[in-house]
């Protein structure tokens, strides 16, 4: 190219590249006098895909549980079991029966009607053979679904289950209809207020309002989940007022900040987190009691809630959220107390304490409570090997291979203490007291009666001190102050934004 | 040029096939299993089994790796774990936007870094060489995504210009989406182009040096026609070849600010499939990303050599 071309050229360019950034950096300057009806969530996780029936990641049913596909049952913003897809059921005496009457205007977001057929074809499909279902457990009770006609359903079940309607109202058991059910992880069809629009991988996942939802309207019509996985460009977009609402807002230290700001909302729930230091049960010399009492005595709760989540959270005394019906008061159980400590670890033949690894999975609370707490078991003797891992390792070492000592993380299923009586999970407690509980809790509806099982296994975790209960992880929401209807509390892992408006 | 050409199309392929195996082993030997990783804590054992299987997972190495290299040769990079999705549709929505975000860093470094150069050159040891020297030294030094974030500050919180971040997508219009990549684009340019600066400065001066130049300014040209007509195009052998080696950080670049950015490029694909531990799409990117950067410094060598022919009958 001739010199003076390239000139020619070059100056183009950059004439254009200025030019450019010029007319971008002067934004549309908006005067709004109506609400809004549009809403940008932000959240940390992008889902993988979003079919709430095929995948464990919880990122799936933040962006669809009750918006774009509804369960059988749902849970409300209290953590209740109300009606979702089906408006009211009956359960028989023996607990064994279930028969749902399913909504009868319900229809798929692809315009075809949503009846009892698709019910059945659903629950077969999480119980089948194939599934590849994440809860498939929820289905294992279920002998027989029968549809008599198209509005009623009539699930048998095989032994009593106390907690189906609530495992009914998880994503896992999300009502879909076989014609689309294989395309939902692209491109999801059901029945919710809300349909999907787009999806631009990385970046956001677009709803919008289903003007042929057969209930409420939604006062949004348009509602944008963005995935934004570092804490700084978290506040950063907060600020910039790209994002509207951050729910499960983990980047604690930012909180004061935006507490400060009047444009901002801080809201801080519960979740069903419970966050625990996992200990190997089989494990010498975690297989004595007390040392397991010894460590609880070492723990300073207060000391680590205030570290790791800048005093937003509630202590527990055992794996139970304090929010909960049913729900004891177990944290005065092992006061914080370092010389008792070292007198249980003397009585168990440890005078001088031991050495020991604690493995530590990717989350920020994670890591932080287990630097805390190594010094603080140091105090008493137990000299802890902090070893940080990623995610994968963890799950293949710790969750699935066992092999470790001690590890922290934080249990999100709601009302899983029963996994205290699973034979092969990794905590590798065994206790025919807590079993026996358990099954009488399968035989038993009466609310009453539950809580008062739910109460005693909660007793003999924390008798057995199976692992170092610490904290509730608390649910911070950041927002602007004119979001109105975003839930508080997490009794699930869900963004149900059926229920927003802007003042 | 025929056999030199051969000979580097030859270590192409031989270093593409190096670096599949090697990217298979590594990640063969780092324990996770990706089904456990998809299906959580919360998993059933039969779950886990039943995902493993529809992943091809429970097949031995010897037959997952034939079977990835030779789906990759077929133009079939395999599914990802993760999204569900072909890694190709995945990699090609991605290079959508890095490939734009690339391509306009690179004009923004070398609009700002030759023109720069040129001018320090022009000023030798006077104060415009002094701070043009002192931006590059300052460019080399700041790291990028510190960079970024201060303009993400300015820009976005503090002047409300830009989002802080995220891409609208193309079908947004082309407006919306160059906007989400002008601030990535300058935060990823301005460290490219403090060195570029430098070099061509350098470059310049070695071409200033040269016994033409001096007769062209015998003659009686202005200054800047020589910088212009004699030194800039010798200059600019050097610094062809310099952009092309700077391709790779321009990539190692754009994962730093992809992820400060949330822009949803290669770079950030890559960095969620470790974490997800999404195996064919790390194994692929990789490959991918090896095979591109060793592409383009075989296309710079085989370009300076149509240049200037010395190096052909060294290499």
């Amino acid at each position: 190219m001739p010199n003076r071309q390239r000139r020619a050229a070059l100056a183009v360019t950059m004439g254009a590249v200025l030019g450019l950034a010029g007319a971008l950096a002067a934004g549309p300057v908006l005067a709004q006098a109506a609400p809004r009806t549009d809403l940008v969530v932000g959240m940390r996780l992008e889902p993988p895909h979003l079919d709430p029936t095929a995948g464990a990641a919880a990122a799936i049913d933040e962006v669809t549980y009750a918006n774009l596909f509804e369960p059988l049952t749902r849970i409300d913003a209290e953590g209740k079991v109300v009606p979702g897809f089906a408006e009211k059921w009956e359960v028989s005496a023996d607990g064994l029966t279930y028969t749902f009457h399913l909504r009868k205007g319900a229809k798929f977001h692809d315009g075809s009607d949503a009846d009892s057929a698709d019910v059945k074809f659903s629950l077969d499909r999480a119980r089948g053979a194939e599934s590849v279902n994440a809860q498939k457990g929820y289905f294992a009770a279920i002998a027989g679904v029968e549809a008599p006609d198209a509005r009623t359903v009539v699930v048998t079940l095989s032994r009593p289950d106390g907690l189906f309607l609530f495992h009914m109202a998880s994503g896992d058991a999300a009502i879909v209809a076989p014609e689309s059910a294989g395309a939902n992880k692209q491109t999801p069809v059901g029945t919710g207020p809300f349909k999907f629009e787009r999806w631009v991988a990385g970046d956001r996942v677009v709803l919008v309002r289903n003007p042929d939802y057969d209930g409420p309207k939604p006062a949004l019509e348009r509602v944008t989940f963005r995935f934004i996985n570092d804490p700084a460009a978290q506040v950063a977009a907060l600020k910039a007022g790209d994002i509207d609402s951050f729910p499960q807002f983990d980047t604690y230290e930012a909180l004061p900040q935006f507490r400060d700001d009047g444009a901002f909302t801080v809201m801080v729930g519960t979740t069903e987190g419970e966050t625990i230091l996992g200990t190997n049960n089989a494990r010498k010399p975690f297989d004595d009691v007390r040392v397991r009492r010894a460590m609880a005595h070492a723990i300073d709760r207060k000391t680590l809630i205030d570290g790791v989540l800048f005093g937003n959270g509630a202590a527990i005394g055992s794996h139970f959220p304090p929010h909960r019906a049913g729900y004891v008061d177990l944290t005065g159980l092992y006061p914080y107390d370092p010389d008792k400590a070292k007198a249980l670890l003397a009585e168990a033949g440890l005078p001088d304490g031991f050495a020991t690894t604690l493995r530590l999975p990717p989350p920020i609370y994670a890591r932080r409570s287990g630097e805390l707490i190594a010094a603080m078991l140091a105090e008493v003797g137990i000299r802890v090997t902090v070893e940080p891992m990623e995610w994968a390792p963890w799950l293949e070492k710790v969750f699935k291979g066992k092999d470790y000592d001690l590890t922290l993380i934080a249990h999100t299923e709601p009302l899983d203490i029963d996994i205290y009586g699973r034979p092969d999970y990794y905590f590798n407690y065994q206790s025919e007291r807590f079993n026996a509980v358990g099954a009488e809790l399968d035989r038993t509806q009466d609310p009453a009666k539950r809580n008062a099982l739910y109460g005693e296994q909660q007793r003999i975790l924390a008798e057995d001190a199976v692992n170092g209960f610490l904290f509730m992880l608390p649910s911070a929401t950041v927002q602007k102050s004119a979001v109105q209807g975003m839930w508080v509390n997490r009794p699930i892992q869900a963004n149900d934004v059926t229920g927003v408006r802007w003042k | 040029m025929l056999a030199f050409l051969v000979r580097r199309l030859l270590t192409l392929a031989l270093t593409a096939w190096l670096a599949t195996l090697v990217v298979f082993a590594v990640l063969e030997a780092i324990p996770g299993d990706p089904a456990l990783v998809m299906l959580g804590t919360s998993a059933q054992p039969e779950a886990v089994a039943a995902l493993r299987a529809q992943m091809g997972l429970d097949r031995p190495w010897p037959v997952r790796y034939a079977g990835w290299v030779g789906g990759m040769l077929h133009g079939d990079f395999g599914t990802s774990l993760t999204y569900a999705r072909p890694v190709a549709g995945l990699v090609a929505d991605r290079l959508a936007i890095t490939l734009p975000l690339a391509g306009l860093a690179l004009l923004l470094s070398a609009g700002i870094a030759i023109p720069l150069g040129l001018f320090a050159a022009g000023r030798q040891g006077r104060a415009g060489d002094w701070a043009v020297m002192a931006f590059g030294q300052m460019g080399i030094a700041v790291p990028g995504f510190w960079f970024a974030i201060l303009l993400i500050l300015l820009f976005s919180v503090r002047l409300g210009w830009f989002s802080a971040g995220g891409f609208p997508g193309w079908e947004a219009g082309a407006a919306p989406a160059l906007k989400a990549l002008l601030l990535p684009a300058v935060a990823l340019a301005l460290p490219e182009a403090a060195i570029l600066a430098r070099i061509t400065r350098t470059a310049a001066l070695d071409t200033l040096r040269e016994e033409y130049v001096r007769t062209a300014v015998a003659k009686g040209l202005p200054r800047r026609v020589v910088l212009r007509r004699h030194v800039l195009p010798n200059a600019l052998i050097p610094v062809a070849t310099i952009l092309g080696l700077q391709f790779s950080f321009l990539v190692a670049g754009a994962v730093v600010v992809e992820n400060v950015f949330t822009l949803p490029g290669l770079g950030r694909l890559l960095y969620q499939a470790i974490g997800q531990h999404d195996l064919i799409v790390v194994q692929s990117v990789v490959v991918l990303l090896a095979v591109t950067v060793v592409a383009v410094n075989a296309l710079v060598d085989i370009a300076c050599a149509a240049i200037d022919p010395r190096p052909r009958v060294t290499a």
